[in-house]
């Protein structure tokens, strides 16, 4: 029993044990964000690991307890679960290492600990969805990551934190209850709640109502988990108000999380035995996700503060993801899985830069960042870039991702024109807000009061992390034979599996 | 060196560059020779690649994919040959027009100006070597976003407002219509790669095809198609060297250079003279042609008449592509060369009148000939290039485009060119007239009363003569081009020879 | 079993719809969490409904059970108890949160607390 062995589950216990220690060192300083980031680092040691293994052989299949499959819980890592827990571990420690002055200054010491810790639980949580292979485990790491989340949003220096955080609570509990009703009925045509096993037993299904059913609490509430249109509001209020550093975390993963459990339900449980219901479910989600990503890029251009702007750009991004999954075609979920990948170092880049910006300026509105392209030149250029990115130039990342979509987009017909002029139009609209961004930075003069003070970059770490991930974006936007790999291989045996 | 090296290197060039000025951008003297220097080399390494393609070989580099399929890859053919030629060659007198003008006009920010520069001419040179039309879109994209920085140099509410139509316009057509049109011919031939005789012809439909047509000729928005043009006279906003090369050297050339490309390479000529769509375009560049020109005769400043007077002629060269036929073609092709020079004359000139004399509108411009007489004869012998009139190149390439209506038998373009022809020379010499025949106005008299002499350093050349004219390192890239304009006209051949061997594959 | 006879399945629904009619429509924070509250007691009863066999005792074995004796399901009860705990997490964190706001803007109704913010 060697230790590379027990990867699969130490990925997702490890900050879970660490997590209680962290509680316990309040006011030490610096060491409780050390600690974090130490985990965190590791836990993305550990996916990296796993993920080339993943490559390499294949499926990884770990049974906890010794108790076998269908009675006891197993995780199951494939080629997305690994590519997930790259994105969910490298964003926390990027936002970890990039956000250790933003937190400084927007949460007392006091609580920095037990946020820390709070941090961690939300780690392990995520981590959890995507190493886990069954359904009702999905729900308990979905509520520990949430519970977390709540308490780590509500922390924001400023009171609507609170009211932010709430909301969030609100919805986020809601989406998980019906996801619990969903797996309930699952349960009670299936018998078991481990996933592959359920995807064989609904074979044997006659009556396929309850499925049916099932499938649409399902999708409610990872929708509402994952802001979906028309579900969106909480999101861009949770990314304003939240400590910067939480925001980074979040904007890069955490929704993402609930679109890959969708992903997950739609392709091996539901897409294969309900046919003719199952499309409809995904004609139902194709005008969700058209009003999501241009409403989304629409209220971005109008956004004063650049968080809530960027929440806004996270939906239409999204909404992206989710009409890759709803096309119901191998190229379609290809192309929602390079983009998780893709948005996931878009956003995170977007994040740091405005982070950097909010510690120097002290805040995040356009109406305080006249000039600020040249007090802190390169921390802007990494947002300006990254917004290219974000808009689709090629060589980037962003660019692939849309070139992907738009390839499976036109697999449909007469629909996919339509669809890929939409998605075209948005870009256009994320071309207007970045330049908006562009405009004020560097061509709009600084306010009375702000002149005289020389240039002043973000702090150092937080300057590395953003040009390690702006020059990812455009490492993956040349060779992007990694997520490009890891999505068709999770494709095709999720297409197979369709068979 | 092997081609495939020149070819490397003719791209790292630039970019390696950029990085070296924006280092050494303190040291104004060591930044602009090195700027020159590098233009030099630059020439040097694409003419040195000329005489394989000119032997019927057909350079080639593939670097990697970037999309399973989609290579970044670089293939030399005659047309891009010349545009490499023509931007390389004439970035040299660019530059050296752009430190004297720069100098001259005092403006800030150099070493920004002179890296985006630096990067613009990378790109160019992407566009004239790529080997397919997604390698084409990625140096496209590039050189819009390059050249924005340059259009918004002054940094005034106007030249804001002048970039971001610029960048608008340009990224809106690209990335909404000729972005489309590539996933869509991608999704329906596999390939993206330019070949001879295009490669539509056995896989899309002539109805898809027309409608691909029409988004790639309107996405095309460097070639400023109507309704697509307004972008060219908000560009003006930029000091003129930055007009220089948006107008002679690299953008509009790389917009009309990837209309020629797609045209010959993407849809292939006898394909592309069976869409009805290309005789749509054909009316819309005609109508560019003739409405520009009438709106560049209401223009009373010198900048935006010249501006509009692109719009006219490179409409020229997408009528000549929409003709679709080898005599058509050859004209555009001609074309790109002859108004490149004709063009950055005019530019040069327009802005040796800005620094010596500080004037912008062509009301202001009567008797400069006596102050400024070498600007001025330069101008004239531009203003017959883009004309058309003989001995000057222009003549050359509205002579093939003229043959090529015949030939479509379109004889109403003809037509169209004659007026077009008489509508040039009713924008075009007037300034010039007025400039030799007409006395200066009194303010002008007056203010060199009391002026006096032992100006400063913007008063260039021949003050010792009663002269004001511009300072040397303008003087001397304009008359170059003038020259040049001149001496396309006896030496056309070996450029109508490589265009030429685009139909027969050897020269 | 009769439409009736399935009033279980019809308290479930009864009890969803006014759990989420009071976390859509009240103001009130503390309301919205009993709403919220109410919500998942019907998921709890949607479990705990599937998994009683008719006829069958509570799923706990003293020493050797008679082999023809019917158990009730113990799965989903475990489930539940899983789900109870969860919602007794949020519960906490709401009302704390509620607290936390009551502190902060001196109300918890929705409309008051959008007026201070839109004033500040």
């Amino acid at each position: 029993m060697t230790l590379s062995e027990q990867f699969p589950i130490l990925v997702v216990i490890l900050p879970m044990f660490v997590a209680p220690l962290l509680a316990m060192l309040a006011s030490r300083g610096q060491l409780p964000w050390l600690i974090a980031t130490a985990t965190s680092a590791l836990t993305f040691a550990i996916a990296i690991t796993l993920t080339a293994e993943v490559l390499q052989s294949g499926t990884i299949e770990y049974i906890l307890g010794d108790w076998p499959v269908p009675f006891g819980i197993g995780l199951t890592i494939g080629p997305l679960s690994a590519m997930m827990l790259m994105i969910i571990s490298g964003a926390s420690t990027v936002a970890l290492v990039a956000g250790r002055e933003s937190m400084n200054a927007e949460v007392g010491s006091v609580h920095q600990s037990l946020l820390y810790s709070c941090w961690l639980l939300a780690l392990t949580g995520l981590l959890g969805i995507a190493a886990t292979g069954d359904a009702f485990n999905i729900f308990v790491f979905m509520e520990i990551s949430s519970l977390a989340s709540y308490v780590m949003v509500a922390n924001g220096p400023n009171r609507q934190a609170l009211t932010a955080s709430f909301k969030y609570l609100v919805t986020g509990t809601l989406g998980a209850t019906f996801y619990l009703v969903g797996v309930g009925y699952l349960y009670m045509m299936t018998g078991t709640l481990n996933i592959a096993d359920m995807a064989q037993r609904l074979g044997e299904v006659s009556d396929t109502l309850p499925i049916f059913i099932a499938a649409g609490f399902v999708m409610l509430g990872l929708a509402l988990k994952a802001a979906l249109f028309p579900m969106h509001a909480w999101m861009p209020n949770a990314y304003q108000f939240a400590p910067t550093p939480v925001a980074i975390f979040f904007a890069a993963c955490s929704t993402k999380v609930a679109l890959f459990v969708m992903l997950r339900f739609e392709y091996v449980l539901f897409l294969p035995n309900l046919g003719q219901q199952a499309t409809f479910l995904s004609s139902l989600l194709i005008p969700l996700c058209v009003g999501g990503f241009l409403v989304g890029s629409a209220v971005a251009i109008f956004e004063r503060d650049l968080k809530r702007m960027l929440g806004y750009s996270s939906v239409a991004q999204l909404a992206y993801i989710v009409l890759g999954i709803s096309l119901a075609s191998g190229a379609g979920v290809t192309a929602a899985m390079i983009h998780f990948f893709n948005h996931a170092l878009i956003k995170a880049a977007l994040f740091v830069a405005v982070a950097g910006m909010i510690i120097r300026f002290g805040s995040s509105s356009l109406d305080q960042l006249a000039g600020v392209g040249k007090r802190m030149p390169l921390t802007v250029l990494g947002f300006v870039l990254a917004g290219v990115s974000l808009i689709g130039v090629p060589l980037t990342a962003g660019f692939i991702s849309k070139w992907y979509l738009i390839q499976a987009v036109l697999n449909e017909g007469g629909l996919g024109i339509v669809l890929t002029a939409l998605i075209l139009v948005s870009s256009l609209m994320a071309v207007v807000y970045i330049w908006k961004v562009v405009e004020v930075a560097y061509f709009k003069e600084p306010a009375d009061g702000q002149e005289g003070t020389a240039r002043q970059e973000a702090p150092l770490p937080l300057l590395v992390v953003l040009w390690v991930l702006v020059a990812a974006n455009f490492w993956f936007g040349i060779d992007p034979s990694l997520p490009i790999g890891l999505a068709t291989q999770e494709a095709s045996s999720l297409m197979g599996g369709m068979q | 060196m092997s081609d495939s090296t020149l070819i490397l290197l003719a791209l790292a060039l630039p970019l390696v560059f950029s990085g070296v000025i924006a280092i050494t951008g303190a040291n104004r003297n060591l930044r602009d020779s090195l700027m020159v220097a590098s233009a030099v080399v630059l020439f040097m390494t694409v003419v040195s690649i000329l005489p394989s393609v000119a032997a019927g070989a057909r350079p080639s580099v593939e670097l990697f994919d970037i999309i399973p399929g989609l290579a970044l890859g670089f293939e030399i053919e005659p047309l891009g040959m010349i545009f490499a030629l023509v931007a390389s060659g004439l970035w040299v007198l660019t530059s050296l027009y752009g430190i004297g003008y720069m100098r001259g006009a005092h403006e800030k920010h150099q070493t920004r100006f002179f890296a985006c520069f630096s990067i613009a001419i990378f790109a160019a040179l992407g566009v004239a070597f790529a080997e397919n039309m997604f390698t084409l879109f990625i140096f496209y994209e590039v050189l819009s976003l390059s050249t924005y920085p340059l259009v918004a140099h002054k940094g005034t509410e106007e030249a804001k407002r002048g970039a971001r139509i610029y960048l608008g316009l340009l990224l809106g057509t690209s990335i909404g219509l000729m972005l489309p049109a590539m996933l869509v011919t991608w999704w329906l031939t596999g390939t993206l790669s330019f070949q001879p005789g295009g490669i539509l012809q056995d896989n899309v439909s002539r109805g898809v095809g027309a409608v691909l047509l029409i988004l790639y000729m309107f996405g095309i928005g460097k070639a400023a198609l109507m309704p697509f043009h307004r972008w060219l006279p908000s560009a003006m906003v930029a000091p003129t060297p930055v007009s220089a090369l948006l107008h002679a050297v690299a953008v509009v050339k790389a917009g009309v250079f990837t209309v020629l490309k797609v045209s010959v390479y993407l849809f292939g000529l006898d394909y592309l003279q069976s869409l009805w769509s290309a005789d749509f375009v054909m009316w819309v560049a005609a109508f560019t042609l003739l409405s520009a020109s009438i709106v560049a005769l209401q223009k009373t400043n010198l900048k935006a008449r010249l501006a509009y007077s692109t719009v006219s002629q490179l409409s020229y060269i997408v009528l000549g592509a929409m003709l679709a036929n080898q005599l058509s073609i050859t004209g555009g092709g001609l074309h790109i060369v002859m108004h490149a020079f004709g063009k950055i004359t005019l530019f040069f000139c327009a802005g040796a009148i800005y620094v010596a004399a500080h004037k912008t509108e062509i009301s202001q411009m009567d008797g400069l000939g006596r102050k400024m007489p070498i600007t001025m004869f330069a101008f004239l012998l531009g203003a017959l290039s883009v004309i058309g009139a003989p001995p000057l190149g222009g003549f050359w390439s509205k002579w093939h485009l003229m043959l090529g209506a015949v030939d479509a038998q379109q004889q109403i373009m003809i037509a169209v060119f004659l007026i077009s022809t008489l509508l040039n020379i009713a924008y075009l010499l007037p300034p010039v007239v007025r400039a030799f025949l007409l006395a200066p106005p009194k303010e002008d008299e007056e203010k060199e009363e009391e002026d006096g002499h032992g100006d400063h350093e913007s008063h260039g050349v021949g003050h010792r003569f009663g002269l004001a004219e511009a300072p040397l390192l303008c003087l001397i890239p304009l008359s170059l081009t003038a020259i040049g304009t001149l001496l396309l006209f006896f030496f056309v051949d070996p450029i109508l020879g490589l265009i030429q061997s685009i139909f027969t594959g050897v020269m | 079993m009769t439409l009736l006879g399935l009033y279980n399945y019809w308290i479930y629904i009864l009890l969803l719809v006014v759990g989420l009619y009071a976390v859509l429509v009240k103001s009130n924070y503390v309301k919205r969490m009993i709403g919220l509250g109410i919500f998942q007691s019907a998921v709890f009863l949607l479990f705990i409904t599937m998994d009683k066999v008719e006829g069958g005792t509570g799923p706990i074995m003293r020493g050797i059970p008679d082999p023809d004796q019917l158990f009730s399901n113990p799965l989903p009860q475990v489930l539940i108890l899983t789900a109870i705990v969860v919602g007794i997490a949020v519960t906490a964190l709401g009302l704390a949160l509620a607290i936390r706001i009551r502190e902060e803007y001196g109300t918890i109704e929705e409309s008051e607390i959008r007026r201070q913010d839109h004033e500040s």
